[in-house]
């Protein structure tokens, strides 16, 4: 790790005043952040610490859906009655990120804002349509995923917090990379009010739709109607644990499974 | 088996739990990097970026004016001071009477780097953090140079040439056994099996990294190293005798709590050798903890064989013959035993629990552009009983037998111990067929067809492997191992010390990493003596406190290291008997020890252990002539080796479409001999499981094969076995003492790490239906073969 300040923010507003600075970075939960330092991948001047920011947390409920706090961990996510009940898919989606330590230090912002190709969060959001607020705008799912660790995010902009509408029905089906654990196929498939969704992570560069398995999906939501449907591995991730053939199978083998743990 | 009737709950055979867990659960313990010396500095060593390359030069100018910079060595500055080369300590000699080829390791490179990782300099500064800043600055001009990480390939006519010293990148072409007789028992075989193996490079991951003070004092012109060493006097041996040069008893190696082992901290390497060398130069104790990383690169790395196996059989699936043709991956350069394990510990395990009559093995062992290959958990023997156990499987669906069937057929029976093999090796004791049943019942074999049945309705395979493994442990016969080529004795030291009032504390020279040995050898010398076990400390890993000892590897401890004990004791209470019959005005053939006390036969006259300890302390009533005092020390050079056995069943179930492997019922049935502690033994076993399932489902150590970089260089693509990969174990003993030994015990370290990759490769090929798929088993690799088996093709 490289030497450089360390901030902590006390509102949005000191954040935002940090950030001009230039070469400064946001730390959330530091899941991915702190591992890059310590591999001197990076030397930020600057570290500015959310941690403090009470605005940034917390999950409120309504009739249409949940909102969540950009710097909510993933364990608060999963341990939500709100979140269990009007989307048990999300809830189960954040139990299943890492390990304890990482789902207690690790937030949904630090996740989306970061968009690891590998990561199950960016399938979740784009699957249930969900919007994203930040200090200055909202962004749809569809417009905010730009690919290998890209988003729709200005270098100043800070995510604060995510509206995840409820959906009719829901489910997520992971395949986690043997060493790593992050997902080497996720699969999240969604019925809702803006039609049937098919989110897959891991598999590509960055967080897709299979709008093949949606169609299917929509005239008839059982894991059959998936189970022929084949995913073209052109373009897909491959490495050690899973070539683009392995995650193309398994792109269909899991959303089959998600659809099977839809509720 | 002696009788131990004294101290029932903490006696030998009795579930003692580990007196060391407390400091080590409480984070008390005392691990090399919890150590610091006033005024030491902090060592970052520059690593090679490349494969293979020559230096053609290092310029250090922009990293010495680096803030807190005390000074930075370059392997040109080693070699100007004589710096020696870091040895291999045995010498195989290869089937043309020729020694192996050991080509110079300089602890810092100076001509050539030859692994990613391999060490170029290093520089000291007085923090960690400045020491790598500085590091970073060192300049070093690297001509690349074509790398080679594959062994086979390393052995063919154009491949790159690490070492000048062996041509062809060969360290030996060795054999063993009778050639003809094989030729000649294949010729008449009724059917040939045959498979072509890969075992897989695996990567040590001790849970402590490796660490290292040294440190000089100038006063005394003595050195001490702290060291993470699994054998504090073999570290000094041979600093002192081959590489350094530093008189023997002028040198101090401490190895306080160490975390794991596996072998890697066997050996004698650059990192340690340098911080000691380094301490004199600068006048300044020198530090260096391994950073995660580092401990992928350059910790020695384990198995990486390439081999050919054929067996030949009568009709009835006897064996005839086997014949074995190995290549093994010795690394960059000759780690410290690295020529031994794929010959003396590899080819004379290839009788395996059978009567095979006729073997050959040939092994030629390569130097390749990666980490050096040496002893790792089992060294040698897990790669022996892999290769006999994949075959014996092999031959049996070929033959269409039951597992059980082919290998009861061929197992050496209890009659015929001491059996010969014809690979070298002399059997002491075994009843094999009795573990096999044994573990037969304990895994329900006969209800595994209804389990297959039901886990098919569900969309799984079920596959049930055995893994019928042999290990020859308890290293070693010193003469036996020195007409081998060993540098050294293999045999144990240990010392016993009564205190005045009554304490008691055990020196041993092996070490313990993990194993439990301050428990065990407690509770061995508190039977023994008839002292409370409270009472009794062991201490090991100070080359100042301890007698001179061979340390900590291959299950040696408590069959050389406890037998040592023994003798130790067995001299205390023929003293303690002078003293008891002088204090009760007997003869001493009339005085019988048992449990802790002295008895006149006959009489109700005793005296006790600590009565004995005070009288020797404070002879005031005393025979005449004796020594005072109650210390005493015994060495044991063992007559033979140790022969633990067993039988391990691993039932798995596949999922054909996913890929994905779940082992879901592990039994195991080993016979260690006699038993000290039981509890400690089973979480010996469990922990050699959990690490022959890794290398079986997850663990592979990849170099990329052009570039040679290393690929699995963290945990995010090196797959470590978790919790929730592994099912519970059943595990069950049988008890055939070793006739050998006082104690009767084998050892217990490495068995699991031996038996379980075989046992699960043959579940999983079972599950499958083919006769062979390498390790490790992963999602992928399954999937490839259920997908051309859905395809309808051949597999």
């Amino acid at each position: 790790m490289y030497n450089f300040h360390y901030q902590r923010a006390q509102s949005i507003g000191d954040a935002e005043a940090a950030l001009k600075a230039g070469n400064v970075k946001l730390l959330a939960g530091g899941m991915t952040l702190i591992p890059v330092l310590k591999q001197r991948l990076a030397s930020p001047d600057a570290l500015v610490d959310l941690a403090g920011l009470k605005d940034l947390k917390g999950i409120v409920s309504d009739g249409s859906g949940v909102t969540i706090g950009a710097m909510t961990p993933h364990a608060v996510v999963a341990a939500s009655a709100d979140v269990r009940n009007a989307i048990p898919a999300l809830a189960a989606l954040a139990e299943s990120i890492g390990d304890p330590q990482v789902r207690n230090r690790g937030t949904l912002g630090g996740s989306l804002a970061n968009n690891d190709p590998a990561a199950d969060y960016p399938a979740a959001v784009l699957g249930l349509n969900a919007v994203i607020h930040t200090n200055r705008r909202q962004i749809k799912a569809d417009d905010y995923f730009k690919g290998l660790f890209e988003t729709a995010l200005a270098e100043d902009e800070i995510i604060t917090k995510v509206s995840f509408p409820k959906p009719q029905k829901a489910g997520y089906a992971k395949f986690a990379h043997p060493a790593s654990r992050y997902a080497m196929v996720g699969v999240f498939v969604a019925q809702t009010a803006s039609g049937m969704r098919v989110a897959v992570t891991g598999a590509a560069p960055g967080v897709f739709r299979q709008k093949d398995m949606e169609k299917a999906l929509t005239t008839n939501f059982s894991p059959d109607a998936v189970a022929a449907i084949q995913q073209s591995p052109q373009g897909l991730n491959s490495d050690l644990h899973g070539s683009a053939d392995y995650r193309a199978h398994l792109v269909t083998v899991m959303a089959k499974r998600a659809v099977a743990a839809a509720r | 088996m002696p009788d131990s009737s004294a101290t029932p709950h903490t006696g030998i055979g009795a579930a003692v739990k580990r007196v060391e867990d407390y400091r080590f659960l409480t984070g008390r313990g005392r691990y090399v990097d919890d150590m610091n010396r006033p005024g030491q500095l902090y060592a970052c060593f520059v690593r090679s970026p490349h494969a293979h390359a020559k230096i053609r030069s290092v310029n250090t100018k922009m990293a010495a004016k680096m803030p807190g910079v005390a000074a930075i060595y370059t392997g040109a500055d080693l070699a100007a001071e004589k710096v020696g080369s870091l040895i291999c300590g045995w010498t195989v000699t290869d089937k043309h009477g020729q020694p192996h080829k050991s080509p110079p390791h300089p602890p810092l490179a100076h001509d050539k780097v030859r692994y990613v990782g391999d060490h170029v300099a290093v520089v000291l500064a007085e923090s960690a953090l400045a020491a790598k800043e500085a590091a970073e600055k060192v300049e070093v001009a690297y001509e690349e140079l074509p790398a080679i990480v594959d062994p086979a390939a390393a052995l063919a006519s154009k491949a790159p040439q690490l070492h000048s010293e062996a041509p062809g990148n060969l360290c030996y072409d060795w054999e063993l056994g009778d050639k003809a007789a094989v030729e000649a028992a294949f010729k008449n075989a009724h059917h040939v099996t045959r498979l072509d193996l890969i075992n897989n490079r695996l990567i040590p991951n001790a849970m402590e990294p490796r660490a290292a003070i040294g440190e000089y004092d100038a006063g005394s012109d003595s050195y001490t190293v702290y060291s993470t060493s699994q054998n504090p006097h073999v570290l000094r041996l041979i600093l002192s005798a081959f590489v350094l040069g530093i008189p023997e008893h002028k040198l101090r190696v401490v190895a306080p709590d160490v975390g794991g082992g596996f072998g890697s901290k066997i050996f004698c390497y650059a990192e340690e050798t340098v911080c000691l060398w380094a301490s004199k130069k600068t006048n300044r104790p020198v530090k260096w903890t391994a950073e995660r990383s580092e401990s992928f690169l350059s910790d020695a790395h384990g198995r990486d064989h390439v081999t050919h196996a054929e067996v030949a059989m009568d009709k009835n699936g006897k064996f005839l013959a086997m014949r074995i043709e190995t290549v093994a991956n010795l690394g960059a350069y000759l780690s410290t035993f690295a020529s031994c394990v794929p010959t003396y510990l590899y080819g004379t395990l290839l009788a395996g629990q059978y009567t095979t009559p006729a073997i050959h093995v040939n092994v030629k062992a390569s130097f390749t552009n990666t980490a050096p290959v040496d002893a790792y958990r089992g060294a040698g023997r897990p790669e022996a009983t892999y290769v006999v156990e994949r075959l014996v499987e092999a031959a049996a669906r070929e033959m269409k037998l039951d597992p059980a069937e082919i290998r009861r057929r061929n197992f050496v029976q209890p009659d015929q111990f001491p059996y010969q093999t014809p690979v070298a090796l002399v059997y002491d004791s075994g009843n094999y067929e009795h573990s096999l049943n044994a573990a037969l019942k304990l895994a329900d074999y006969a209800g595994f067809a209804k389990r297959k049945a039901e886990a098919a309705q569900r969309g799984k395979r079920r596959g049930i492997g055995f893994s019928a493994y042999i290990e020859a442990c308890g290293l070693a016969p010193s003469a036996v191992v020195g007409s081998l080529g060993a540098g050294v004795g293999l045999w144990e030291s240990g010392l016993i010390r009564f205190n005045p009032t009554g304490s008691v504390t055990v020196f041993t020279g092996t070490h313990s990493h993990g194993q439990g040995h301050e428990t065990t050898f407690a509770q061995l010398v508190s039977d023994r003596l008839g002292v409370p076990m409270d009472k009794v400390e062991v201490v090991h890993g100070d080359t100042n406190r301890i007698p001179f000892g061979m340390g900590t590897y291959g299950s040696r401890s408590i069959a050389v290291g406890g037998s040592a004990l023994q003798v130790a004791a067995d001299k205390i209470i023929a003293k303690g008997k002078k003293i008891a019959a002088h204090l009760m005005e007997a003869a001493e053939q009339d005085i019988h020890y048992q449990n802790g006390i002295f008895k006149v036969a006959g009489t109700d006259k005793s005296k006790t252990m600590g009565e004995i300890a005070f009288a020797a302390y404070v002879p005031h009533n005393y025979p005449a002539g004796l020594e005072p005092g109650l210390e005493e020390s015994g060495f044991y050079d063992p007559p033979n080796f140790t022969f633990p056995s067993g039988v391990h069943i691993a039932e798995v179930e596949l999922d054909p479409e996913s890929g994905e492997v779940e082992v879901v019922k592990w039994t195991a049935v080993d016979d260690f001999g006699n038993v000290i502690n039981p509890m400690i033994v089973e979480g010996q076993v469990h922990g050699g499981i959990a690490q022959g399932i890794g290398q079986a489902l997850l663990e592979h150590g990849v170099y990329d094969k052009d570039t040679g970089q290393l690929v699995t260089g963290s945990y995010m693509d090196y797959t470590m076995p978790r919790a929730d990969d592994l099912p519970s174990f059943t595990v069950g003993l049988t008890h055939t003492p070793c006739p050998h030994n006082p104690l009767g015990v084998k050892g217990c370290g490495e068995a699991g790490a031996i038996a379980a990759p075989a046992a699960l490769m043959n579940a999983i090929t079972d599950a499958l239906g083919v006769l062979h798929m390498d390790m490790p088993a992963t999602p992928e690799r399954v999937w490839q073969i259920t997908r051309r088996q859905a395809a309808g093709l051949a597999s």
